[in-house]
């Protein structure tokens, strides 16, 4: 981290215009991109980037659930790994789970075991690993939005797709998806997930004050980005199993013996990129 | 979705999948009266029926699946099955198709052997028992197995069994489907590795509508000239 405390306070993070340092307005996103099914040997995985976040997820199972005296009989374990690479952030960040790691990873699994069907699948675990290769915050919300495609990639039966925004203030202003700068000197930023269709929130945090209203504000400004978030995770589903019979005739792939392992999902245009942009 | 008439639209999770009226099948939860789509997958009504067709996940067994598994440990009494799902499944010596004197297993089945066999129970917590009791049930020797993902096994068999005699018909190959997305096939190396290419094809591109033709053509396109099937 940064040594952000000898840097002199006030910083302006709201420019005269109302605009904010990255030229977003105080409800904008950052912008985002989803693809599902990027790794081939996991049942299920996503890469997400969003402003400078690069995320990617992965999701095994359900299986067989490691060491067995963690085996629930009547439902199925969801255990997270949230875990950000050394090279993520500007100063190395020292490999391995911390305190802050092991938190997010507790966070991001209850909020996934509440729209899994856990019943379904007894004594097994689902595992779902998060890794930040590059951040700059808002990893968890990134890292979970990844996630939750992974796990509709895998296969996993849930409620829904879970859609993850935060939202904070900074220079007194409640601004939507706070960017490394405004989250470092900002006054607050407060995370949170929900499930789309019914509204339920499944994760909320904060890290520094809102009063009431701020916060009404910031969870209003969060749930009407879920919105837009939770297209992009659907479009993502849908590119990625969208084949046509054009398709199988036209791209044949290596003649046997070799094993047809060869044709990777179509890299998006640049289309993909969410609806809101700089 | 597009208009392309050769796409099968699919269905994300929680997205409605149906009214009131309908019955919520497999891959579906109702709420409200109203029924949701509860994994990836294409939708499909039956009779009042919705259900949605996964494109992906693993196997659980049920009982009556034939199933290929491997030996993966051996007891006095019984072996231990890796069946490619979350739960471990025993064959029990007295399921076998051999009488086995306790302590005796190591002479019919060793660790490594591949063996076509049923699922004789499962509980409700996914206690899975094996049985070798049935006609089909054997030791496979020989031959080659391939692993698709389980949830693609109705398109491999298809229509009443319409794909793989198709694709046994045309290379010539004995294949083995097994529930759990394990497939066995013999041949000679040159039609097995078609057969092999063909599954792996409809693995892929399990959603596509017309796949049975697409499947007739890649094959024939990789056959040599001249070499017929091989009567059966």
């Amino acid at each position: 981290m940064e040594d952000i405390e000898h840097i002199e306070k006030g910083m302006k993070l709201i420019k005269s215009d109302g605009r904010r340092l990255d030229g977003r307005r105080f409800d904008e996103l950052r912008p985002i991109r989803v693809e599902a099914g990027v790794l081939r040997r996991a049942d299920g995985s996503a890469y997400i980037e969003w402003g400078g976040n690069k995320v990617l997820a992965a999701v095994y199972g359900p299986r067989e659930a490691h060491p067995r005296h963690l085996q629930d009989p009547a439902r199925a374990l969801v255990q997270c790994r949230y875990n950000m690479a050394p090279f993520s952030v500007s100063d190395r960040k020292r490999p391995g789970p911390d305190r802050r790691s092991v938190e997010i990873s507790k966070v991001i699994s209850e909020a996934f075991a509440s729209v899994v069907f856990v019943e379904q699948f007894p004594r097994t675990s689902v595992d779902i690993f998060i890794e930040v290769l590059q951040a700059d915050a808002g990893t968890r919300c990134a890292g979970l939005t990844a996630a939750s495609v992974a796990l509709a990639d895998a296969g996993v039966p849930m409620r829904d797709l879970v859609t993850s925004c935060a939202s904070g203030k900074i220079d007194g202003v409640v601004c939507l998806d706070l960017n490394k700068d405004e989250d470092n000197f900002g006054d607050a930023d407060c995370p949170m997930a929900i499930v789309p269709r019914t509204g339920d929130v499944v994760l909320l945090q904060m890290d520094g004050h809102l009063t009431y209203d701020e916060f009404q504000k910031a969870m209003g400004l969060s749930i009407d980005a879920t919105k837009r978030i939770y297209e992009l995770q659907r479009d993502a589903l849908r590119r990625r199993y969208s084949v046509t019979l054009e398709d199988i005739l036209k791209e044949p792939p290596p003649a046997a013996p070799a094993p047809v392992e060869s044709d990777e999902p179509p890299m998006p245009p640049e289309e993909d990129f969410g609806p809101e942009g700089i | 979705m597009q208009s392309s008439g050769a796409l099968r639209p699919i269905v994300i999770p929680g997205e409605a999948v149906g009214g009131p009226g309908l019955k919520p099948g497999p891959g579906t939860y109702s709420e409200g009266g109203r029924v949701f789509a509860a994994q990836l997958g294409i939708r499909d009504e039956h009779e009042g029926l919705v259900s949605v067709i996964p494109l992906n996940g693993r196997y659980i067994p049920q009982r009556g699946d034939a199933v290929i598994g491997e030996v993966v440990d051996q007891g006095p009494s019984h072996w231990l099955v890796d069946i490619h799902s979350p739960y471990p499944a025993p064959l029990h010596a007295t399921e076998s198709p051999w009488r086995v004197e306790f302590g005796d297993t190591a002479r019919y089945l060793k660790v490594g052997d591949v063996i076509m066999c049923h699922v004789l129970s499962v509980d409700e917590i996914k206690r899975v028992q094996l049985t070798m009791q049935e006609r089909e049930a054997r030791r496979l020797n020989g031959g080659m197995v391939i692993e698709i993902s389980p949830t693609k096994v109705p398109r491999v068999i298809g229509k009443q069994g319409s794909m793989v005699s198709l694709i046994m018909d045309l290379t010539g190959c004995r294949i083995y489907v097994g529930q759990n997305g394990r497939i066995w096939l013999d041949g000679d190396d040159r039609s097995a590795a078609v057969a092999a290419m063909a599954i792996r094809l409809i693995d892929e591109r399990a959603q596509a509508v017309g796949l049975t033709e697409a499947v007739r053509e890649r094959i024939e396109r990789e056959q040599p000239r001249g070499r017929g099937p091989r009567p059966s």
